[in-house]
């Protein structure tokens, strides 16, 4: 059982989706919430104990039905890949224990769904094959397709259907970019692409590019890097709110692709083609900020105000995997953990802010006051603290760690200018949207407080617990701020070492 | 047999960005479906187009790659699936949208008559 251990948060969400389309828990409700909340535990604490097993005897390669690599499929569940696999176990059971407070009740499918999304977004963190890749976007993606109409109304069906759309482009794309590096290559493995691409020559080379830039489109596509990012802010703001927290981890795996793609693939040893699209993510990145920081200050409700801070954060997280040093990866991966987390508890805040405010929900403006005001202004607070990047809570690390990985970088006259009035937008615009929304009422609107209909919207306890272990991440990666970023700096150690990735991964992990 | 091949792919991939690029669902969905045949016969050349040459060791002396034909199945799986789902999403917009415009909303007539719906 234990040398399957990396291939279990792939196995685990598969099943759990499963069984819970079938009796018992197909039927019942108790059943399915019951069901549910356990198997995403347990494969939250497996994704656990193969972090643990990475940390203890390094980097676990799994060669499915025992084909090795080249010409099989395997898994490489290395510091990065297992960290992010149970960051997205754990936004998972969150999402599913937020849910059971009646989110889940408006379609029959809410649960598995939500485990085969787990399963594509942990496939392919974990993948170590291009082909393998594609598939398990796909799997994540109609997963995301049905959870976006979930419970949806007519706005609902106007995103999704353009949502579907972009991302069928994308597929059609990213399926040429592979035949075009295969044509080439010969072979998908990330770890003997990357070998191969050192020794092309002549027109493959031209080739190998156009695959590789295609690539680029795609994932840019996926993680919203400018200028393909129209999609997001429609989508998540029309999403359920709890649905469009668990997004939050979606563009972060277009992230993760190009991280992998362009540090190990296009990297230091890739002969011609080395770095060869770092100038085009530095300024398409730096463009993402300076967008979502306008987008941020022209929002007009908290779940549109959200999905543009997931922007900027995408457009950080670009622009330190441009930079390609040890350095600027480590503080990606920091902040990458740091921004899903934090963003994933606001969209669940906009949620309870809004069902407490009755018809005008999350718009910032003056309202009706807030029935729980103390508990919830107490989380908006703090998550809003860790978002903007102010002392003493996570945001402020991961802020002075990249702004200190990116010191030395030719452009960095550019970046800190835009990166620092970026946060400035930012925290402007949290601070108002907070202030206006708990602070200024309308005398009118507060007679209408007294409603019974009002009264049942008080937070579920496990709604609130669900936000509290969200929120809590904040203060928790910011006091336990030195083993976590050890751990990054060996993950991105692990990440721009060429050689040892390539032959751990040819040799099969022996 | 290369020539005719490629602008094959060519024509089609033409044909679907055109068809995507317009305002209704419909050609959109048909845009889509055209794109991914486009896609499969791309991707099945990438091991090279050859003729009489067995997919299987052990049956020819020379053999094709087996692998873009795995990849031109898994593929065509998925895109079939996409295709169902969007086809389906098309006419639960038509349904709840009133109209079948990718934005939701016929443009503005009065507003600009060079429009063509």
């Amino acid at each position: 059982m234990i040398q399957h251990l990396s291939f279990l948060p792939i196995l685990l969400p598969m099943l759990a989706g499963v069984l819970l389309l079938m009796r018992p828990f197909g039927k019942n409700k108790a059943f399915r919430r019951v069901g549910s909340v356990v198997f995403s535990t347990i494969t939250f604490l497996v994704s656990l104990a193969l972090l643990l097993k990475v940390q203890a005897s390094g980097t676990q390669i799994y060669a499915i039905g025992d084909w090795s690599a080249p010409f099989g499929i395997v898994l490489v569940a290395d510091p990065l890949s297992t960290l992010l696999v149970c960051l997205t176990t754990l936004l998972g059971l969150v999402i599913i224990l937020y849910a059971t407070a009646g989110d889940d009740e408006k379609g029959s499918f809410f649960h598995p769904l939500v485990h085969f999304l787990v399963l594509g977004v942990n496939g392919a963190f974990l993948t170590g094959d291009a082909f393998n890749l594609f598939v398990f976007f796909e799997v994540l993606l109609i997963a995301s397709y049905s959870l976006l109409m979930h419970g949806g109304d007519k706005r609902n069906t106007r995103a999704a259907l353009q949502y579907v759309i972009m991302n069928l482009v994308g597929s059609a794309i990213f399926l040429i970019a592979l035949g075009i590096l295969y044509g080439v290559l010969g072979t998908l493995n990330m770890a003997d692409m990357a070998q191969q691409v050192a020794q092309l020559k002549g027109d493959d080379v031209h080739l190998a590019k156009i695959g590789g830039f295609l690539l680029l489109v795609v994932f840019a596509l996926k993680g919203a890097l400018l200028p393909l990012h129209l999609w997001l802010p429609n989508t998540y703001a029309s999403a359920m709110p709890v649905v469009a927290a668990l997004f939050a981890i979606m563009t972060k795996v277009g992230v993760y692709s190009m991280m992998r793609v362009y540090t190990l693939i296009f990297g230091d040893e890739a002969g011609e083609l080395s770095h060869m699209a770092q100038n085009w993510l530095w300024w398409l990145a730096l463009a993402t900020i300076a967008m979502g920081a306008l987008g941020i200050l022209a929002s007009k409700d908290l779940r549109k105000l959200t999905a543009n801070l997931v922007i900027v954060s995408v457009g950080t997280l670009v622009a330190l995997i441009a930079v390609q040093t040890i350095d600027a990866s480590a503080a990606a991966i920091y902040y990458l953990v740091h921004s899903t987390l934090v963003t994933a508890a606001l969209f669940l805040l906009a949620d309870l802010i809004g069902r407490q405010r009755g018809e005008i929900a999350d718009r910032i403006t003056a309202g009706p006051p807030i029935l729980q005001p103390r508990l919830l202004g107490i989380c908006f607070l703090i998550a809003g603290i860790a978002v903007v990047g102010m002392p003493p809570l996570s945001g402020f690390i991961g802020k002075v760690w990249l702004l200190k990985a990116t010191i030395n970088v030719e452009y960095t006259f550019v970046f800190w200018p835009l990166y620092l009035l970026a946060s400035l937008a930012i925290l402007l615009a949290v601070a108002k949207a907070g202030s206006t929304v708990f602070w200024h009422h309308h005398e009118s609107a507060i007679k209408d407080e007294a409603t019974p209909d009002f009264e049942s919207q008080r937070v579920h306890p496990a709604q609130l617990a669900a936000l509290i272990i969200l929120i809590s991440a904040a203060p928790l990666m910011s006091v336990f701020a030195g083993p976590l970023s050890e751990y990054a700096i060996g993950a991105a150690t692990q990440l721009h070492d060429f050689n040892s990735n390539i032959n751990l991964i040819l040799s099969g992990g022996q | 047999m290369e020539l005719l091949y490629a602008a094959c792919v060519g024509l089609l991939v033409s044909c679907g960005v055109f068809l995507i690029l317009r305002s209704r669902t419909f050609p959109v969905v048909l845009g889509l479906t055209m794109f991914s045949y486009a896609v499969n016969l791309f991707l099945f050349s990438s091991g090279r187009l050859s003729l009489n040459k067995a997919a299987v060791l052990g049956y020819s002396s020379e053999y094709a790659d087996p692998l873009p034909q795995a990849f031109v199945l898994t593929a065509i799986v998925i895109g079939f699936a996409m295709t169902a789902f969007v086809v389906i999403l098309a006419i639960r917009g038509r349904a709840d949208l009133g109209n079948d415009h990718v934005d939701g909303q016929l443009p503005d007539k009065n507003k600009n008559k060079k429009v063509k719906v």
